[in-house]
């Protein structure tokens, strides 16, 4: 059974404390109209989703929807490129291509234990919002995706298949018109909607309980992981769990039964762009610095005078100018080994995951991918990589690379 | 006493809080602004200041904001251009409103300093939460001796209404429903949320926001409250001012277009 206690205390590395903080990050930064769902979501989150009935559906819908568990695979080929021994936890073969739909369904089944008849979402690349409509058909509830205005434009298949799922795509005209924008209109459409919607976000931020929340229900991610390495190798330990960040809620899930195991070294990795330090970087917690965005402290890349900058990655979704508390916390005390890939990197990653492999992978996971040219193993180190979606949605940014030079 | 406390004392109704976005229409009109809403009969000015992300706004403030950052428009900037506040011939209570980030990155000691030190009375931060108040900003806003309105909805529980009016000075700024600035909201219901605000007999003012659009809003919220705050009507009025005195004087000839009561 999972702990439940949270104290006064500054916070675990897997648990903030009741006010919300994973060391310095975290807490609850929202205006009062928020606060009523937010406290409620707070008070009853932890409660709900340990009623073994709840537990009983999100594990059914887990197993006979999304098709879990997702295998952990045993990459021969990239292994012996990289002369060490590494296991891809394979979250791609998931029901809607990534991992957002653990979190989705967990949320969704929340909301309808709340009373909720209306769910909204923000996202991206679109693949949490496929997800969330996805659950939303499911379950027979309205859903509304907000989405930035450019990002439709740039991913028009994901939104013909929210549309096909019968949700509402809601263009997000104002400031940069992406994620973030996405994101600031769902929180006003849920200021606007007090009473009958619950507010999905699909990452590892904004306002305490939702870091912990979403965390939780990836956690199945490394749930699965320990006990798939067992099989594999006689222990549940890996040496490294390698994932990409964006918000972060796939390392969060990958990370997460690993977080209090010391001995294994957890490395995230951010989209550089064009390079760290070239104006058009995602690489947060190298850019970034602490600040308040979407209802929580954590770190954010910003201007001088605190106006939260529009960054920029090839992958969509780790286009995002903040990071998760747990996350900003890992960077800080050290716990975590944060890199960052460029664009052409995850490109080269991901060519090489194709051919050596034959899976095509997310740009986001690409990066995680890329990561492994910037370290060295031991011939006995055992890795897992958290392939956190598969390709296809990328396909035309893959098509416009494809003379890019073999890796 | 503060600018605010000294008007509230003076006057319980009808007070008639206007928000402006610094550096809007243009970067330089900041105090053209706030002059021309003293000579036309505003009670209070709500001086905001923009943000990438402003949350609690609606489109048409939030659009004011993207405007005034693009003409330069930095917290910075700002005190600079407040310097010469107090010596001209402005002698409303201004109320600093804004959003955390910016003025965590100011520094948010220096922030309440340099506002003091300019003459800034009071300040509204939506964003800046209960604890985090209670433990850390609470008191540097107090040590400059700034007032601090918290927010109250109709979905703010009395108990709550009584703690955040414990730590609000100044007034208690009470939104008219949950929702952004700019929306239209039906009033009967608003009525009866405020009449539940002043049976609570609350230590401060009550001012209430959100949704004050004309006459008609201003008065029925001024039947129950002390007064109310007009903003997204006012920042549409000035979109395409071209003299902005004038357009003050029309919006607020429209606002307070009989002698009130009190005023």
């Amino acid at each position: 059974m999972i702990n439940t206690t949270i104290s006064l205390n500054r916070g675990t590395y897997k648990q903030p404390n009741i006010f919300g903080y994973y060391g310095n990050y975290g807490g609850a930064y929202i205006p009062e109209m928020l606060h009523r769902n937010v406290e409620e979501l707070k008070e009853r989150y932890l409660e709900i989703m340990y009623e073994p009935a709840f537990q009983k559906e999100f594990r059914d819908l887990l197993r006979d929807y999304v098709g879990r568990p997702t295998p952990l695979f045993y990459a021969k080929r990239l292994s012996e490129k990289h002369n060490t021994n590494i296991y891809l936890k394979r979250e791609d073969l998931n029901h809607t291509g990534a991992h957002k739909i653990n979190n989705a369904i967990g949320q969704v089944l929340l909301a309808q234990r709340l009373g909720k008849k209306r769910i909204i979402a923000e996202t991206g690349a679109g693949q949490h919002g496929v997800a969330t409509a996805t659950v939303c058909a499911l379950m027979g509830l309205e859903c509304i995706v907000y989405m930035g205005v450019k990002d439709i434009e740039r991913q028009a298949p994901n939104v013909a298949r929210m549309k096909m799922l019968g949700a509402t795509v809601r263009p997000a005209a104002s400031g940069s018109q992406t994620l973030k924008d996405a994101t600031n209109e769902a929180i006003r459409d849920w200021i606007n909607n007090p009473n009958d919607t619950h507010y999905v976000i699909g990452s590892v931020v904004g306002p305490h309980p939702y870091p912990d929340m979403v965390a939780r229900f990836q956690s199945i991610i490394s749930e699965e992981t320990r006990k798939q390495l067992l099989e594999h190798t006689g222990s549940e330990l890996p040496t490294h769990v390698i994932a990409c960040v964006g918000g972060g809620s796939n390392a969060a899930g990958a990370f997460y039964h690993f977080l209090d195991e010391l001995t294994v070294k957890l490395i995230a990795v951010e989209a550089a762009g064009h390079g760290v330090h070239s104006g058009m970087s995602a690489a947060t917690t190298q850019l970034g610095r602490p600040g308040v965005l979407h209802g929580s402290k954590s770190l954010v890349m910003q201007t001088e005078d605190g106006q939260v900058v529009e960054p920029h990655s090839i992958s969509a979704g780790l286009d995002y100018p903040g990071i998760g508390p747990m996350h900003a916390h890992l960077f800080e005390t050290g716990r975590g080994t944060f890199l960052s890939a460029t664009d052409d990197e995850a490109l080269q990653a991901a060519f090489e995951l194709c051919r050596l492999e034959g899976i095509i992978p997310a740009l986001e996971s690409a990066h995680a991918l890329a990561a492994l040219n910037q370290l060295r193993f031991k011939r006995t180190d055992t890795l897992v990589v958290c392939l956190s979606g598969r390709g296809d949605k990328d396909l035309a940014t893959y098509m416009k690379n494809i003379e890019a030079p073999n890796p | 006493m503060g600018r605010i406390s000294e008007l509230f004392k003076q006057r319980q109704n009808n007070i008639l809080n206007v928000y402006c976005t610094a550096g809007f229409p243009h970067l330089e009109s900041t105090l053209t602004v706030m002059k021309a809403l003293q000579d036309n009969g505003a009670d209070i000015i709500e001086l905001g200041m923009p943000y990438s992300d402003p949350l609690a706004d609606g489109p048409v403030i939030q659009e004011s904001g993207t405007v005034a950052l693009h003409n330069g428009m930095t917290i910075a900037k700002l005190f600079e251009q407040l310097k010469a506040l107090r010596n001209s011939s402005i002698t409303l209570p201004v109320i600093l409103m804004g959003y955390m980030n910016p003025v965590l990155q100011y520094g948010f000691e220096k922030f309440c300093a340099d506002a003091a030190a300019v003459g800034i009375d009071g300040l509204i931060l939506p964003d800046l939460p209960q604890y985090e108040f209670e433990t850390e900003y609470g008191a540097v806003i107090k040590k400059y001796g700034l007032d601090f309105v918290f927010l109250v909805t109709p979905e703010t529980s009395d108990e709550r209404v009584k703690q955040l009016d414990a730590l609000s000075s100044g007034f208690l700024y009470a939104v008219s429903s949950s929702s952004t600035t700019g929306k239209d909201k039906d009033f009967n219901a608003v009525e009866k949320y405020l009449q539940k605000l002043q049976s609570l007999q609350l230590k401060n003012p009550v001012l209430v926001g959100f949704g004050i659009k004309d006459k008609q809003t201003f008065e029925a919220a001024c039947k129950y409250a002390d007064g109310a705050i007009i903003g997204t009507a006012y920042i549409k009025a000035l979109e395409h001012a071209e003299d902005i005195n004038e357009a003050t004087k029309k919006f607020l000839e429209g606002i307070k277009s009989h002698p009130l009561k009190g005023g």
